[in-house]
């Protein structure tokens, strides 16, 4: 039991730090505001999950023009993505 | 207590990788209308090419350039009505499910679905120019089939399963030419009712 949980990531309990996890994983990028209407949180409560993560290296930001407005999206890191494959293994074990 | 935690946070992982990734108001609806309108054109198409002929005498399709008119329009009017019934409908589910319509998967959904539609139609319109006609129906099938196939990945499920059938039925197709029109009547008509009613009970 004690091997299971160690594989549990802290990064991950928080559910829109999962969510932002889930999303990135099977888009290769998502800006702000997509991944604010997808979880439905607030400005804030997002921005300081994003930051989290990306201090963690888990995502990481990405700066681009679009229609030469600046447009700020989010990609998931190599290392972020193991990561979370770990956790959702760490989850399925738990529950077997 | 724990474990019930998990298995909620798994689901809210399948649900956000589903709804950011894949365009799932598509509506079992539209795929039903979409088939009742081909079954119809497919009935006028036959009224147009088989005209005036005894029933039970030997009897060949008779394609000259009105007819291909005629099949043209019946066919775009087809599209047509099954386009707009399918906005609808779908609409209607995503503002149920509460999606977005217009959003990042939309347009990629869209865009897989286009390519090899339209390299399908621009050969199919060769072929009709060239003189062609049987190969007409097999190819608008595989083409078709090649699309869903193709843009599945960002939307039901389902939507590959159809398109493969839709492959295997224009491969089929190919081998017995003259009789595209009851091809093209399963593909685009029974195929379409067929799917359209597993994934309205399925999703709603």
């Amino acid at each position: 039991m004690k091997e299971i949980l160690k594989d549990l990531n802290k990064a991950f309990e928080n559910k829109t730090r999962l969510g932002i996890m889930s999303a990135l994983v099977v888009n290769d990028r998502m800006d702000f505001n997509s991944l604010k209407n997808l979880l439905g949180v607030t400005d804030g409560n997002l921005a300081s999950h994003l930051k989290s993560l990306e201090k963690s290296e888990y995502i990481r930001m990405k700066k681009e023009f679009l229609d030469r407005k600046p447009n700020t999206s989010y990609v998931a890191t190599t290392s972020g993505i193991e990561a979370f494959k770990k956790h959702i293994q760490a989850i399925e074990n738990l529950l077997k | 207590m724990t474990k019930e935690k998990y298995l909620e946070d798994l689901k809210d992982i399948k649900d956000i990788m589903n709804r950011s990734s894949r365009f799932i108001s598509l509506s079992g609806l539209s795929g039903v209308f979409a088939g009742t309108f081909a079954l119809a054109g497919a009935y006028l198409a036959y009224q147009t090419v088989y005209y005036q002929q005894a029933y039970v005498d030997y009897r060949r399709a008779i394609i000259d350039s009105e007819s291909v008119l005629q099949l043209i329009g019946i066919a775009t009017g087809v599209i047509i009505l099954s386009f707009l019934f399918g906005i609808y409908f779908t609409t209607k589910k995503a503002k149920k499910k509460n999606q977005k319509l217009w959003d990042r998967s939309t347009k990629l959904l869209l865009s897989n679905f286009a390519i090899p539609l339209i390299t399908g139609g621009v050969l199919c319109l060769m072929l009709l120019i060239k003189g062609y006609i049987g190969f007409v129906a097999p190819f608008t099938l595989i083409f078709y089939g090649l699309a869903l196939v193709n843009a599945s990945k960002y939307t039901l499920s389902q939507i590959k399963s159809l398109g493969i059938m839709e492959i295997i039925l224009g491969l089929v197709a190919t081998h017995y030419i003259g009789y595209g029109l009851i091809f093209w009547a399963i593909g685009f008509g029974v195929l379409h009712i067929i799917y359209g009613l597993l994934i309205q009970k399925q999703d709603g």
